[in-house]
């Protein structure tokens, strides 16, 4: 228990330490969860217009029309 | 190399492949290096525990200049080679560096206070970090300035290549003035020379931003162009409603 | 050459005909110096302590505001498209206008600066430096400042999205240009600061108008 106060304490340094690395942690963390989600949301969107035969409609687009040509 | 790279449908392929290997990195580089950092590493013998904001602020600079030229790379390869990919890793680019920038500063304030008795000074080093952060919002505001996103991403690839030559122009203009008026007090900013133990920490956390940085780069890139895909088959549908 | 001295001209006398571009800059100048005794008190030493800075900050200020109008309204009636197209090439339609640009608002700021000098109790040694430091710095601002208004044409809120993007890239200008005039009062000498300048003016010469016939060459898209 004694070390882990004394960890935790930092050498008196606490309140300059814990929130460098909680802003650090914390704000990387959002980044990285905002990305996810925008990333699942957008690959929700598209599984759904393509729908369960995606596969086979995709084929019938053609690739200038998929925003991205195959050349 | 470029060519190969500049088919989406590829960058998914290899990004869907590799992204899970930069997230294990970043997670074992930056579990590696918290235990050292926080554990088994000792206190500096004049800063005291302090020096343990290091492993995260030293990072976080390193990554600031590493995005903006990753940034300014893209935006390059993406305006002369009309490089779809490369636009689109240069507009991810620019908000994990702001981010990074951003806690470059807030940390080096914390780790200020302590250490010179003040949360800001106007050091070269701390100066020329603000205005790179400046630089960041700029290309973000421009990138999202235009109801045409192809001009954005056009204007804004010139603004990051007109600013990466003007950093080092900054840096040393920012460097001069602050000869010219140091600041009266005691500070020490090159602080003590390194213990060994305390390098392996800060590499394996450098190591770690840096993954991180890959793993949400890729992340924001295939967000970015399964929207596209997205907006492109919604177009479609829309076409065949009409017709 | 013809085509540089055609659109200077034509450039030139717009701006005396529309006329209040020089007079708005100025008046802009002298109220934004005039602010700082009234906020940091008239107190004649600290006033000829920061009369350098706040100069050159108002003068960067000035040419800022000035800058959204450089190819803005050629950009809206079209005519920036016919000189694209025309015979001379885009980075000496950009040089030309930044010229006129220089003439109309650089200079007359250039002219009223010594007055202003004067009002903030700045030491007779600096004015001759201020000047010339000027002369120097206002072409740098005004090339810089083109690349960024040809960036944000057309853009939504181009005016704060342009103090947003070159401000940052001024902050060269002004640490040399203020460091030019401070060594002067101080007594030391003021040529490394002003060789600086000049290299900024240089560079900014050689490479500006090629970064801003970019930026329009992709407004005009």
């Amino acid at each position: 228990m004694d070390a882990i106060s004394k960890f935790l304490e930092m050498g008196g340094y606490a309140g300059y330490v814990w929130p460098s690395y909680l802003a650090v942690f914390g704000l990387l963390g959002v980044l990285l969860w905002l990305s996810r989600r925008g990333l699942k949301a957008a690959e929700t969107d598209l599984a759904q217009l393509e729908g369960p035969d995606g596969k086979a409609t995709r084929r019938q687009a053609s690739p200038a029309a998929d925003g991205a040509p195959d050349t | 190399m470029l060519n190969y790279f500049a088919n989406p449908r590829r960058f998914m392929k290899l990004s869907g492949i590799l992204t899970p290997w930069m997230a294990g990195a970043t997670l074992i580089l930056a579990g590696a290096g918290l235990y050292l950092g926080l554990f088994a590493s000792p206190a500096d013998y004049q800063q005291g525990e302090t020096v343990r904001i290091m492993y995260v602020h030293v990072p976080a600079a390193w990554m600031a200049l590493f995005c903006y030229t990753g940034l300014a790379i893209s935006a390059a390869v993406g305006l002369i080679w009309k490089h779809p990919v490369a636009d689109v890793a240069a507009r991810a680019s620019a908000p994990i560096g702001a981010c990074f920038t951003f806690l470059a500063l807030f940390t080096g304030a914390l780790w200020g206070k302590p250490m010179w008795g003040t949360w800001w000074v106007w050091d070269a080093r701390l100066t020329s970090m603000l205005v790179l952060f400046f630089l960041y919002l700029g290309y973000m505001a421009l990138n999202s300035a235009f109801d045409d996103p192809q001009r954005g991403t056009k204007a804004s690839a010139i603004l990051a290549m007109v600013g990466f030559v003007n950093v080092p122009i900054i840096k040393f203009s920012v460097d001069w003035w602050n000869t010219l008026h140091q600041p009266a007090s005691i500070l020490r900013m090159d602080g003590p020379t390194i213990h060994p133990d305390m390098l392996w920490p800060l590499f394996l956390m450098i190591g770690a931003a840096t993954a991180y940085y890959l793993w949400v780069l890729m992340l924001r890139m295939r967000r970015e162009l399964t929207e596209g895909r997205v907006r492109a088959r919604r177009q479609i549908q829309a076409e065949e409603a009409g017709a | 050459m013809t085509g540089f001295r055609a659109i200077l001209e034509r450039d030139l006398r717009l701006a005396l005909r529309q006329g209040m571009d020089s007079v708005m800059v100025v008046m802009f100048f002298v109220i934004a110096v005039v602010l700082f005794p009234l906020g940091v008190g008239p107190e004649p030493n600290t006033l000829a302590r920061i009369a350098p800075g706040v100069l050159w900050v108002a003068a960067l200020l000035s040419v800022l505001l000035s800058l959204e109008r450089l190819f803005h309204n050629d950009f809206e009636d079209g005519s920036l498209e016919l000189m694209a197209l025309s015979p001379p090439s885009l980075e000496i339609v950009v040089l030309a206008k930044v010229l006129a640009h220089w003439l109309v608002t650089g200079l007359p700021l250039i002219i009223a600066a010594p007055v202003l000098a004067i009002l903030m109790n700045m030491p007779a040694d600096g004015f001759a430096l201020l000047i010339l430091a000027l002369l120097l710095g206002t072409p740098a601002l005004s090339l810089i400042g083109a690349v960024g208004a040809a960036l944000v044409l057309g853009s939504r809120r181009g005016g704060v999205l342009l103090a947003l993007l070159i401000l940052p890239l001024f902050i060269p200008v002004l640490i040399f240009g203020v460091g030019a005039v401070e060594a002067a009062i101080g007594g030391f000498p003021a040529r490394a600061p002003l060789l600086l300048l000049g290299a900024i003016f240089a560079a900014t010469l050689a490479l500006c108008p090629w970064g801003a016939a970019a930026g329009l060459r992709q407004a005009l898209e």
